[in-house]
């Protein structure tokens, strides 16, 4: 091994509302979570410094793990001879509202978007993209970024070497907005420069005298590159450098870390990123929050990150509720249910959003709204998890019937290994059934899925470990990541096998023999319309699977699969409702169909006993 | 003893209120601390840059961008009035001369010669701030604004919209039980702050905007007739700057929910006096809540100022609220808060807290419950 070895890890998220703490310790298992803590954050009045949070969560753990780690209010790190403290303190961050930031790019769809793609992919949450051809007129532009009053800009604009009108039109708008930044009036706003290489002369001309201008490679040099690692890293140092410097204890609290603060998101993408490449797998996660939700994605090792930013539980549900419709909330609630009442609820929630839901039609109704969250986030994602648009296609006459254009959706369901899923609403769920069924019937994933659940949402602090850049600490920090993440971290609840392909009701859809590891073989018939449950542990089984003549479950329509497959903490979930899944217009047919489905994967205890058929 | 951090609205007799009334942009403040103010008064005022307008006279001009500032007829920094040209070619022998003229009031600000856009910039937009609330300025942010102190009735609500308004206060339910009606709602009430029981209807509401009451306290609303008012769905609970002449204020949240009893008797003990409301809501990090200040005449003042630090949390023996089906808006007093997790009917695994309500013990979770903070 290069490098130290670390023997115990403290790391921090300063979340929002709760700042966590959890503790890794080297173990004859390997890396595993020793004990977690948390305490509300303190970023606000009356106390306006973080890290005193920081220290209520590391107390909790002190208490937990009988260690000592503080010394006052110091971390004591590295560790001492007496065995106090821990060898490396890092920590992650979204407090303060995170990193907000504006965009900009000539073209909307291909500068603007790959503009966006580094801000959402450095975690931040992107305000607005502004482009030459968005269709605002100049002085609109002006008062947008004005009222928006972001942490820092992004512009990018032009492939190097070509026009630098364009770029530098939009430097002069944002020179004649002159923004100021959203914590601190005492210095200037950051803008990165990522574009043309040649107007850089003409943009530090516009924009050098009136904000903290930087500048970095091409986001696009080319069309058919995108080069995003650069503004990526900027982004990182400037979130430290400007925005944490800021906000309120941030210079102590970076003094007390061994590697830079990352922003939450951006530990969460690039774990992800992290683990998919070490499976070679595609990866799905999501973090459904209060307020916001967070998609992550790797698919043909192409990772991208979208906030759907007022798609959440708390203080975001009723914004749920209008962009989904209440038809579409309702028809995942298995009872009868008064509509003027049940949006008078939603309503009681927003306005107070920490509370719990004590009764069982409630947590349906919490659940069906979660449900339609997760999946308009995921039509996002997919419409911005796209190939390169502008790039010309090579075609050859093979393609001529399969004319697939630029700026097709990555995101391909029948190639998707392992969706997982974290924050309260599934991480919480009072049964781990709930939780897969809420991101299966949100995601609906093809052919064969693995999921899982974040067992306590520390996806944050293990992201900051793996990204450590001190060689003398980066790969044992990253493989204690990759460690806790396998053991503790993640909740492996089974695997879903759902046939493609339409198919007349109470018609065969599959035939599959699973080798399970505790009973033996087992035989079983999927129809049209049904969910089968079967319990399997988290290991591996083989599997024959027999679509029926017009269904793929992965290699072809009709065609036999022999692979393995994981089970966990649900089993195996056999989804015969079809795809694509439509449920049923009729109230009462639907009513009938989502208990029936709720018994066979014992969601709720017993909704006959609300109401339910 | 067993004690639990729980959020609760203030609903307290007498109170020393601080109110910050601060400028968006550095400028004056036209009064000294100590000076006695009422709520329509001055206090501040500033001037926000102009908007910005962008003109591309290379474009117009049809010239070369970099040739923008040698057919420039007016200077940088140049005060120019509406319609008035800014730049003209030389033309062909002093003829065939082509112009551009500027399309609002401005000053000149920049020139580009990469892009030949000329930036104007429009007269800076005034701004005055006004004390809100009748009482006296306690400190003076030079340049920035003042906080202005009374001695009050200060209520929070749960939600709200409009803004701030003020107005005599009208209590027109005889109890909290009592929905406000349209009918109740008269002319005469207009530029009054009227205050209802349970409910209030959309059909009720919009009378009182036809009417021009300033202001509409009462338990709860219908949060789907919200979008007939805003025109827009409301998607999070952040509110105060919507354009109406009524504002709302909910003491209690959606639905026909009965007035909290100690915030009816409050109001209704106030009954005709002037009243500064807002409807303002925030609920996210840094929370807003609608509030309700009733200023009060000196010789109404007993002393008992209860200081606003609040938070104790909750102990047996605590008023509370419950703030979640299925026992929405019941009140009752904390019995015991054991500290073991328990199963709730959703198999939700909570901390709870045993309430009397009505004399009979239920078991509720802690994080449905706020505190009645009353004094």
């Amino acid at each position: 091994m290069v490098g130290k070895q670390l023997k115990t890890i403290l790391a921090t998220d300063c979340g929002s509302t709760t700042t966590k703490a959890i503790l890794i310790e080297l173990t004859d298992q390997g890396y595993r979570l020793k004990t977690r803590g948390e305490a509300p954050t303190t970023v606000e009045a009356p106390f306006e410094d973080v890290t005193k949070g920081v220290l209520n969560a590391i107390m909790e753990v002190e208490e937990l793990s009988g260690l000592k780690i503080l010394d006052g209010d110091t971390i004591i790190h590295p560790m001492r001879d007496d065995n106090t403290g821990v060898d490396v303190y890092v920590s992650t961050s979204s407090a303060g509202g995170g990193l907000q930031m504006m965009v900009a790019g000539v073209v909307k769809s291909m500068s603007g978007e790959s503009a966006e793609r580094a801000a959402l992919g450095a975690g931040s949450i992107v305000m607005d993209v502004l482009a030459s051809n968005d269709g605002r007129l100049p002085h609109q532009k002006i008062e947008r970024i004005r009222q928006l009053r972001p942490d820092m800009i992004l512009l990018s604009g032009g492939v190097d070497g070509g026009t630098v009108s364009h770029v530098v039109e939009l430097a002069e708008i944002l020179a004649a907005a002159n923004p100021k930044p959203r914590l601190g009036q005492n210095y200037k706003l950051p803008v990165i420069y990522a574009g043309n290489i040649k107007a850089q002369e003409s943009i530090k001309a516009t924009l050098g005298e009136i904000t903290d201008l930087d500048m970095i490679e091409n986001i696009r040099p080319v069309l058919e590159i995108e080069n995003l690692g650069p503004a990526r890293d900027k982004i990182h140092d400037l979130f430290m450098e400007h925005v944490m410097a800021q906000a309120p204890g941030y210079k102590k609290l970076m003094g007390w870390t061994d590697a830079p603060i990352m922003p939450t998101p951006g530990a969460v993408g690039s774990l992800i990123e992290m683990v998919a490449k070490k499976e070679n797998m595609s990866v799905v996660g999501v973090d459904i929050g209060g307020a916001t939700t967070d998609i992550f994605s790797v698919f043909e090792g192409q990772f991208n990150r979208t906030v759907s930013a007022n798609l959440g539980m708390s203080y975001s549900i009723c914004n749920v509720l209008a962009e989904a419709t209440l038809k579409n909330v309702l028809r995942w609630v298995p009872i009868d249910i008064d509509e003027g009442e049940l949006t008078n609820r939603i309503g009681n929630k927003m306005i107070r959003p920490t509370t719990v839901p004590q009764s069982l039609e409630e947590l349906i109704i919490e659940q069906a709204i979660a449900r339609e969250a997760l999946r308009l986030s995921f039509i996002q994602h997919k419409s911005f998890a796209v190939s390169l648009k502008g790039v010309q296609q090579e075609r050859t006459i093979s393609d001529a019937f399969d004319q697939s254009g630029s700026g097709e959706t990555l995101v391909n369901m029948m190639e998707l290994d392992l969706l997982v899923g974290s924050g309260g609403v599934l991480s919480h769920a009072p049964r781990r059934e709930q939780a897969m069924r809420m991101m299966i019937d949100a995601f609906v994933p093809e052919g064969i899925t693995q999921l899982a659940v974040d067992s306590i949402f520390m996806m944050p602090q293990l992201g900051v470990m793996a990204n450590i850049d001190n060689d003398d600490l980066a790969e044992s920090a990253r493989k204690a990541a990759v460690e806790v993440f396998e053991n503790d971290c993640l909740i492996r609840l089974g695997t879903c096998l759902a046939p493609v392909g339409k198919a007349k009701p109470g018609s065969l859809l599959l035939s599959a023999e699973f080798d399970l590891p505790e009973t033996g073989k087992k035989t079983v018939e999927l129809f049209q319309g049904d969910i089968l449950i079967i319990p399997a542990p988290f290991a591996s089984i083989k599997a024959i699977l027999t679509p029926s003549k017009n269904m793929d479950i992965g290699k072809g329509k009709g065609e036999v699969l022999e692979t393995e497959v994981f089970g966990g903490t649900v089993g195996l979930i056999l989804d015969g409702r079809g795809r694509p899944f439509e449920l049923s217009t009729d109230k009462s047919m639907r009513i009938a169909s989502l208990n029936k489905w709720s018994r066979a994967t014992n969601e709720y205890p017993d909704t006959a006993l609300i109401g339910g058929v | 003893m067993a004690h639990s951090y729980t959020p609760g609205l203030k609903v307290l007799h007498e109170s020393r209120v601080k109110k910050e009334r601060i400028l968006p942009l550095k400028g004056e403040v036209v009064v000294k601390e100590n000076d006695s103010v009422n709520p329509e008064d001055i206090v501040a005022r500033t001037h926000l840059p102009g908007s910005v307008q962008m003109v591309n006279v290379g474009n117009i001009l049809n010239i070369d961008p970099a040739d923008v500032k040698d057919v420039m007829t007016v200077e940088i920094g140049a005060q120019i009035p509406e319609g008035a040209m800014i730049a003209e070619t030389k033309g062909l022998f002093g003829l065939f001369k082509s112009n551009c003229c500027t399309p609002v009031d401005c000053r000149l600000e920049s020139i580009s010669s990469i892009t030949g856009q000329v930036v104007l910039r429009e007269s800076p937009i005034p701004v005055e701030v006004d004390a809100y609330v009748r009482g006296k300025v306690a400190k003076v942010i030079p340049e920035e604004g003042v906080v202005i102190q009374t001695y009050a009735v200060f209520i929070q609500g749960i939600f709200g919209i409009g803004g701030e308004s003020r107005g005599e206060l009208v209590v027109l339910s005889a109890n909290r039980e009592e929905e406000l009606t349209a009918e109740m709602i008269k002319p005469e009430h207009a530029g009054k702050v009227i205050v209802g029981g349970s409910f209030i209807s959309l059909a009720a509401y919009k009378k009182a905007l036809s009417l021009n009451v300033a202001g509409v306290v009462v338990g709860g609303f219908n949060y789907f007739d919200l979008e007939e008012i805003l025109g827009y769905t409301l998607g999070v609970a952040i509110t105060g700057s919507e354009d109406l002449v009524t504002s709302l204020v909910l003491t209690e949240g959606y639905g026909e929910i009965r007035m909290g009893h100690r915030t009816f008797d409050l109001l209704k003990q106030h009954h005709g006096k002037f009243t500064s409301i807002n409807g303002a809501t925030q609920i996210r990090a840094g929370v807003i809540r609608p509030e309700i200040v009733i200023p009060l005449d000196p010789e109404d003042l007993k002393g008992d100022v209860h200081a606003v630090a609040i938070n104790e949390g909750i102990q047996p023996g605590s008023l509370v609220r419950v703030i979640r089906a299925p026992y929405f808006g019941r009140i009752g007093n904390v019995v015991a808060l054991p500290p073991e997790l328990q199963k709730m009917e959703s198999e939700t695994m909570v901390r709870v807290a045993e309430i009397n309500i009505d004399d009979k013990v239920m078991v509720i979770p802690r994080a449905n419950l706020e505190m009645v903070e009353t004094d």
